[in-house]
């Protein structure tokens, strides 16, 4: 087993370990702070599978940005010095009989089919390539993209604004 | 299981699918959903880039990674300012007691 195969297989370890603490912990907290793991993972295997720029997009996006989001959600909605800060979950048993088949289904699946093949897995610098293509063939989404990002942010703002009343 | 082959990111997308699902179905604290529906966007994103990598051999997949990030962003925002609007009209954020639309 060469040095590489086993920093995958502590990246994957990592990224599940983490998800099912998000999944099936208690306390709310806990979740938050594990989602930190699974992003992590995540950033790791897009670096295993030579994405560099995206790798770099979601640590900056996902940790900076959605994590610190979720945190101050939190923060805001629970009293802080309660000391159960409750994550109350509700028909596990059944749901976790559902996601058991699911995810036999979908491994069996994902090892049965024969997927396509590129002729040869390359690793280069991706950034140069993804700034072309969203200046030129991906122009219109590109553009699209920061007319969604204005209509949340000023959703957001209307929706959690205090309302004054006179 | 090795990082040469396709099928390792596929299973780990699918276990991290599964759990995001979970956390969607059975959470009653509506920013819990939350972060199951980003567990389940991540998933996605990992299948994008592995088949970006390994079947087509461009990048199309990796742009298709980015816009899904981006709009994780921007429903990550809308979504959590609903929860505090959900707060101070119930102040609750279970979501069954949110059920109904009036207060």
């Amino acid at each position: 087993m060469t040095v590489s195969t086993a920093v995958f297989y502590l990246i994957a370890l990592l990224t599940i370990v983490s998800a099912g603490m998000v999944a099936f912990s208690r306390n709310i907290i806990y979740s938050a702070f594990s989602l930190l793991g699974t992003f992590m993972g995540i950033a790791g295997l897009y670096i295993f599978l030579g994405a560099d720029f995206v790798a770099a997009v979601h640590v900056l996006i996902y940790v900076g940005g959605i994590l610190v989001l979720i945190l101050f959600a939190v923060m805001l909605t629970h009293r802080i010095t309660d000391v159960t800060i409750t994550n109350r979950a509700a028909g596990s048993i059944p749901a976790l009989i559902v996601i058991g088949v699911l995810v036999y289904f979908l491994i069996q699946t994902v090892n049965a089919t024969p997927w396509l093949k590129a002729k040869e897995v390359v690793f280069t610098a991706t950034t140069a390539t993804i700034g072309d293509a969203f200046l030129y063939d991906y122009l219109l989404p590109f553009e699209l993209a920061s007319l969604v990002l204005l209509a949340a942010m000023i959703g957001a703002v209307v929706l959690s604004r205090k309302e004054i009343k006179d | 299981m090795s990082p040469n082959e396709l099928s390792s990111y596929l299973t780990i997308a699918a276990i991290l699918f599964a759990l995001g699902l979970f956390t969607v179905l059975t959470r009653r604290n509506a920013i819990s959903v939350l972060m199951g529906v980003e567990l389940i966007l991540n998933s996605a994103n990992i299948n994008y880039v592995a088949f970006s990598h390994f079947s087509s051999g461009n990048s199309a997949g990796q742009i298709y990674a980015i816009f899904v990030i981006m709009l994780a962003a921007a429903e990550a925002a809308v979504g959590l300012a609903i929860v505090l609007a959900i707060f101070k009209l119930f102040h609750t954020i279970d979501v069954e007691a949110a059920e109904t639309m009036k207060d």
